[in-house]
């Protein structure tokens, strides 16, 4: 017998250990799920952490109104396969009722709009501890994230006040009014993923896959056509035989050209491909420091 | 980029450490490049910062570079994490500081490490900061140490510096607890022996850095032997399906844990049997580190966290009175000697005493000062705790999982040390 573990398992090991340390450590944590591969994924290691018990904790949508339509149903399907319990955190609402305000123009976006309702969906809900999909490898300023991330009473991140984290001691001691952001998948790549959702046969959004959709071309991203988003009038609608490789706001989640069909052909195609999935994200590209930026005030 | 899209590979976790300038984010760069780990974004990104700083060529140290503050102070001030992958393994980097006063990361990143690699600039030989890292890998052991030797090109890739280095390091581990160590001649600016063999070191006979990582033997840097299931969560369902239940969850810190054997639970030192393990697919027959799994027992018995699960003839040593190499990382107070602190040990949670500081260790000389107590953040010492409540604990050297503990301000909840069992 061989007593040794390939990196997907090694991985999904230390993520279902993640899990249950929260489960242990806090009284009332919650899953932020976006409806993206990541938050699917971490539904599904929960899921496995706590079986044959539920997942217990509640998972949270901060709906922007601006969806993919096919990821609400997503969302809703996988909730009730999993018997979990869901929160939406309605951005549209927090527009109706003034608690933030609507950016205009071009590159409009609710990114920004997201952070003050999930801290608010936090604060209501009185979450001390959040977990998230983010992974080291997406960007520069994630590199240095722990699994375990301190936030203060106002939700803000100090990099350069962070706990340090030895061997597998995760220290989540918090004062009342502070929370934390948890990070199970922090040692994952995006190729780690595909290739455990691939060997795991989880179901996924149809999005991920090939097929044809209106879109049109920004500042060389390939953009969906929807009511959400205002076009210049150079900017033309063609159909594309394309697929998503991060699911979020439709206003600023590009789309690529793929002919990709299976989990498979997805893997395939990142493995050789010569961007990053961040490089799709017009949200990322305000400025070299935006993503470090957005993570101080409380991002994802 | 054309990545492996192998899913048998293994995990390999190494920690980089040299001081400033020694070519630390140069060499990882030239991993993460040569390994053909980055993207075109990601590149173009890094060439065009580099011709706004007015360097020539793509300067690959700008890959690694974090956050703000250090884009402004230009060195590296906490430990950041990267990724690439071969065929053959699957590689997590904690690239950690060589900043004089952050001892602090270069412990956190050794703490999971299966692999220290240590960086000398050919031109200057053995530093301080060497033997600092040097003494850090040993006292947190890491398993295998390799000694990369860079800036060949600018000692004419010569055998004698190279010669000469070697033995002045050697000179030092010999003091150390370290038994596997390695060393390459390379240019991380050049990329020889990085990945590609250097025609320029005929003389060197060895594997290129890539290939070493890629073959080290890592199999059996966890414990098989002694049985060690720490209790981290308890599944109770409560639903009519799995009304009655019980499950331990955890990660097996220590030995192979199979269906149908006699274990014994700590604290109570009841006897009984495994049932059933169930792993992440369902039932299987035996677990071994470090799987999370859950395991249910014959007898009902209410066991809770911080419980473990061991062998009758091989037992953890239970012990409130705990002897330690403490790293401390307050910045705004020393070790007080007959302080409180919170504790955690495995999935443990005690409170504790410092009962006795033994003596300060000077991690550049490994001289023990018996005379100066004060212990201030980033300084090593030998401490004698006492719990509130016994630990089931091994030695560090047997087990870094029940050897290691953390302690944490009671006040700030900060964490400000960690030890080593001896
Ligand atoms: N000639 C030469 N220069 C190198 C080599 N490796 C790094 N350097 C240079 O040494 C300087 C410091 O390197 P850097 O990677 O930033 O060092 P760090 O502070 O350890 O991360 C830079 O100017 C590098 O270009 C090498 O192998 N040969």
């Amino acid at each position: 017998m061989n007593y040794n573990l390939n990196h997907l398992k090694e991985l999904e090991s230390e993520s279902i250990y993640v899990m249950r340390e929260i489960a242990s450590q806090f009284e009332n944590p919650v899953l932020m799920f976006s409806g993206g591969k990541d938050s699917i994924l971490l539904v599904h290691l929960a899921y496995k952490a706590f079986f044959p018990a539920r997942i217990p904790f509640p998972l949270l949508h901060i709906d922007t109104g601006h969806n993919f339509p096919e990821t609400l149903k997503f969302r809703d399907d996988l909730v009730e396969k999993f018997g979990a319990k869901l929160i939406v955190g309605d951005v549209q609402e927090a527009i109706n009722n003034g608690m933030v305000v609507e950016e205009k123009g071009f590159n409009a976006s609710r990114n920004g709009l997201q952070t003050a309702v999930l801290l608010d969906a936090l604060e209501q809900g009185k979450f001390n501890a959040a977990i998230g999909g983010g992974r080291r490898d997406e960007e520069k300023a994630r590199a240095k994230e722990r699994f375990f991330s301190h936030r203060d009473e106002f939700g803000q991140w100090d990099p350069k006040n962070q706990r340090p984290e030895l061997w597998n001691l995760f220290n989540g001691r918090h004062h009342i009014g502070e929370h934390f952001r948890i990070f199970p998948i922090s040692n994952w790549t995006e190729l780690d993923v595909w290739q455990y959702l691939a060997f795991e046969e989880v179901e996924l959004p149809s999005l991920y896959f090939s097929h044809e959709r209106k879109v049109f071309e920004r500042e060389g991203v390939l953009l969906a056509d929807s009511d959400f988003i205002l076009k210049r009038p150079e900017e033309t609608v063609f159909t594309e035989t394309v697929r998503c490789r991060t699911i979020g706001d439709m206003t600023c989640t590009g789309v690529w050209k793929s002919d990709a069909m299976s989990v498979q052909d997805i893997i395939m195609e990142i493995a050789t491909t010569r961007v990053t999935e961040r490089g799709g994200r017009t949200d990322d590209k305000r400025s070299e420091t935006s993503m470090e930026d957005r993570k101080k005030q409380g991002y994802f | 980029m054309i990545a492996s899209t192998n899913v048998n590979s293994e995990l390999l976790r190494f920690t980089t450490a040299g001081s400033v300038d020694d070519g630390k984010s140069t060499l990882i760069g030239r991993l993460l490049y040569d390994s053909k780990s980055i993207y075109q974004d990601q590149y173009d990104a890094v060439k065009a910062a580099s011709e706004r700083r007015g360097e020539e060529g793509v300067n690959l140290a700008l890959l690694t570079d974090g956050l703000r503050a250090e884009r402004e102070q230009g060195i590296t001030i906490d430990v950041a994490y990267r990724y690439f992958s071969t065929p053959k393994r699957k590689f997590i980097i904690a690239d950690t500081p060589g900043h004089i006063q952050y001892t602090r990361n270069m412990v956190t990143g050794a703490s999971t490490a299966n692999v220290a690699l240590i960086l000398i600039d050919a031109r200057n030989g053995v530093v301080e900061q060497t033997r600092r890292h040097a003494i850090i890998a040993s006292l947190l052991q890491i398993p295998h140490i390799v000694v990369c030797i860079n800036k060949m090109d600018l000692v004419d890739y010569s055998q004698e510096a190279y010669d000469a280095i070697q033995e002045q390091f050697e000179l030092f581990a010999a003091k150390l607890d370290v038994v596997d160590v390695h060393f390459i001649p390379i240019s991380a600016l050049v990329g020889d022996n990085v990945v590609h063999r250097s025609k320029k070191t005929e003389w060197y006979n060895g594997p290129t850095l890539m290939y070493y990582l890629e073959n080290v033997h890592i199999a059996s840097d966890h414990n098989f032997i002694d049985v060690r299931f720490p209790i981290q969560y308890v599944i109770r369902p409560y639903t009519d399906e799995h009304h009655d239940y019980r499950g331990y969850a955890g990660r097996v810190a220590g030995g192979v844990i199979k269906k149908g054997d006699e274990v014994m639970l700590l604290p109570s030192g009841f006897t009984t049997r495994i049932a059933q393990i169930d792993g992440p697919r369902g039932e299987i027959e035996e677990a071994f580190p470090p799987e999370s799994v859950t395991i249910l027992l014959e007898d009902k018995f209410d066991l809770s966290r911080g419980d473990m699960i061991v062998r009758e003839n091989n037992k953890p040593d239970v012990i409130q009175d705990v002897e330690v190499m403490l790293v401390w990382f307050d910045q705004t107070k020393s070790i007080q000697l007959r302080g409180k602190y919170a504790l955690m040990h495995t999935t443990r949670s005690a409170r504790c005493i410092v009962k006795e500081i033994r003596y300060k260790l000077n991690i550049n000389t490994l001289h023990r000062d018996l005379e100066d107590k004060d212990i201030q953040m980033n300084d090593v010492a030998r401490v004698v705790l006492r719990t509130t409540i016994p630990l089931f604990a091994d030695a560090y050297r047997k087990n870094r999982i029940t050897g290691s503990l953390i302690l944490i301000d009671e006040g700030t909840n900060n964490t400000v040390g960690a030890g080593m069992i001896i």
